[in-house]
């Protein structure tokens, strides 16, 4: 062994991770990402030259679609290599919605947005113009390659006997959901569970709004997000059922082992629909449109499904849908636009200061 | 006392020539240091809450909410600075005064809460005090609730106050000779009068600097709080939180004008403080 040739490889990596920064930098900082750096780069480190330079990708998204995002872009990297001749790096940046929107309309520059709710999206038009309004009609089914819905997990044995979303408003039942007010997963909750008693023989908006009112009513803890509140559910063994995502759901089965926690599907829920858009302002700096549509066009291809599937997201081709079928009990679906005319009007009407969610906890005067 | 004025007014004159040189440069460089570190963002935070009209700023900052939350606050911070007035007082003591095996391991604990990262410190006191919890289902069974009410809040913000008053007194203390003490046992007084007319006077105007930053720092503090306090509105929910809601509503101008309010409440204490430290130190002269 001497210590050339093994000093040798090092002094390229070290190059080439100084490349990446400086075309990072530069991408960071002028329309067109900088030139000279990128191929004196690529020079040194292969004799054979790629055909197009490296390109990054930002993809911002919300705190659980970690690990799918982890599995899909290795896969999205390798496929348009292959196809296009140009490495493809995608960074995930992850954290609550609310707060990756508000850091996208500060200015980080996100090509593609992958978030939980329509209405964070909605306000990267509002508030910064960073795309066009109709966003969400520009890809198929919402914009919404994958699905998920609200589930509730209890624990093993079922000792509560919780069946449907009423057995959350018995007394003596604790439910365990996160704060509307600063958690996007637990709006859905909420919008669910209103679902819900609409759609009760003889529902309407005030025995819906009483019958949410008594379920928080059982609700002894409001997490900030919803981590925390698998986390006070499974690790402080707090409550008697957590209300979530399904693929929340699935996962801390999964994580915790099977005998512990049980997953119950109620008979009626909220198709949840996270998102996605490439964000036109950036990607129109960066010169990175064509790969950033191409990125979000493969999550939707039978293969992105299949990512999506496995990683607890229900998937919207059908073949896929098919082949997991196990995993994805059928139960009744309704959406937002359906029952709460969309999150422009679900958002204000319900979650805002004085809306219904603050009415609960108002003291009656 | 007929000096000081005399002093005084020397002091404000900037062309007195010092001893050390640099006095203009090092002003300079102090002023542009705090302008652009604290009072430049302060400035943008002012403004922003001032892009809203003067209506929507009142009613932002006083709904019932709102004083609910600021009230909370104040209250839980006031009262883990006070804990921490006195605790941490007896922690700076036996630091300083004896000497035992483990003291440094001891010494550097102390500094831990600055340390760690806040939501670490809140998960792990909610891991320790929630119901189910070793600590938090002893004190249950003796009716006492810790996580997820305000005396959960006031634990937290104790924990992170712990630093401020140790590390304010101790330095203090270790200027402070023991032979004082002697001298006030030789002079006949006894050991309550020792305490109060002797050593306290001495560590008041650290002691009051370590509340004043243990009360500042736990009135925005919120990452250790929101684990532990259950965030119920209108019960638990402290001002920082209700910051992070109306931003979560994309309610920025709201969200500054809770920001305005509580950073003039810190600003006027902490001034307050440093006028009675002052005045402390002059009738102590």
């Amino acid at each position: 062994m001497t210590s050339l040739s093994t000093s040798r490889p090092a002094l390229r990596l070290a190059r080439r991770t100084l490349a990446l920064l400086a075309l990072s930098l530069g991408l960071g900082n002028c329309n067109k990402p900088s030139n000279a750096a990128p191929s004196k780069a690529t020079g040194a480190a292969s004799p054979k030259e790629p055909d197009a330079e490296p390109v990054t990708l930002l993809n911002v998204s919300y705190d659980p679609t970690r690990e799918l995002y982890t599995a899909f872009n290795a896969h999205f990297a390798k496929k348009w290599e292959a196809e296009h001749h140009q490495k493809v790096t995608v960074n995930q940046s992850h954290g609550g919605g609310g707060k990756q929107a508000r850091a996208v309309i500060d200015g980080l520059e996100a090509d593609v947005v992958t978030l939980a709710v329509a209405y964070d999206v909605n306000q990267l038009h509002d508030k910064a113009k960073l795309l066009p309004g109709n966003w969400q009609s520009r890809l198929e089914q919402n914009s919404s390659p994958y699905v998920s819905t609200i589930v509730f997990v209890v624990r093993a044995g079922n000792p509560q006997k919780i069946k449907d979303w009423n057995d959350l408003a018995r007394d003596g039942v604790k439910v365990i959901t996160p704060n509307p007010k600063t958690s996007g997963g637990a709006r859905w909750n909420y919008l669910a569970a209103w679902g819900y008693a609409l759609k009760q023989p003889g529902g309407d908006d005030a025995k819906a709004q009483s019958f949410v009112e008594k379920m928080y009513k059982n609700v002894p803890v409001l997490d900030s997000g919803a981590r925390g509140s698998t986390t006070t559910f499974v690790e402080r063994g707090i409550g008697d059922v957590l209300v979530t995502w399904e693929n929340e759901a699935l996962l801390s089965v999964k994580e915790l082992g099977k005998g512990k926690l049980e997953i119950v599907v109620p008979s009626v829920s909220i198709l949840t629909e996270p998102p996605v858009t490439v964000v036109d302002k950036v990607v129109d700096k960066h010169g990175t449109r064509a790969v950033a549509e191409a990125y979000l066009k493969e999550l939707y291809s039978p293969e992105g499904q299949e990512i999506a599937a496995k990683h607890f997201y229900r998937p919207r081709n059908a073949d896929v849908a098919a082949k997991y079928k196990q995993q994805f009990p059928d139960l009744t679906l309704f959406t937002v636009d359906d029952l709460f005319g969309g999150w422009a009007k679900a958002q204000p009407t319900h979650f805002n200061d004085g809306g219904l969610f603050d009415k609960i906890y108002k003291p009656a005067k | 006392m007929s000096q000081l004025p005399l002093e005084r007014r020397r002091r404000l004159r900037l062309r007195r020539r010092g001893v050390l040189p640099g006095f203009g440069l090092t002003l300079g460089y102090t002023l542009f240091y705090v302008g652009l570190l604290v009072l430049l963002p302060l400035f943008a935070l002012v403004f922003k809450s001032s892009t809203q009209g003067l209506s929507a700023f009142v009613n932002a900052v006083t709904d019932e909410r709102a004083l609910l939350a600021y009230w909370l606050s104040f209250r839980t911070a006031l009262a883990g600075a006070a804990i921490n007035a006195v605790f941490g007082v007896v922690v700076a003591w036996v630091l300083v005064r004896y000497t035992f095996p483990g003291k440094s391991l001891l010494d550097a604990l102390v500094d831990l809460p600055f340390a760690l990262p806040t939501a670490v410190a809140g998960i792990a006191l909610t891991a320790v005090y929630s119901e189910n919890a070793w600590v938090g289902s002893k004190l249950m069974s003796m009716d006492v609730k810790v996580a997820f009410t305000q005396l959960g809040i006031v634990v937290a913000l104790t924990f992170i106050g712990i630093p401020f008053v140790v590390r304010t007194v101790q330095p203090v203390l270790e200027e402070l000779e023991t032979d004082v003490e002697e001298a006030a046992a030789l002079l006949g007084a006894g050991r309550v009068q020792t305490f109060w007319r002797v050593i306290l006077p001495s560590l008041m105007p650290a002691i009051l600097t370590g509340f004043a930053l243990a009360f500042a720092r736990a009135l925005g503090e919120y990452g250790s709080v929101v684990f532990i306090s259950g965030n119920m509105p209108m019960k638990t929910e402290i001002a920082p939180l209700l910051i992070v809601t109306k931003l979560e509503q994309y309610d920025y101008a709201g969200a500054t004008a809770i920001a305005t309010v509580m950073l003039t409440a810190s600003f006027l204490l902490l001034f307050g403080i440093n006028l009675l430290q002052r005045w402390a130190r002059r009738a102590e002269a």
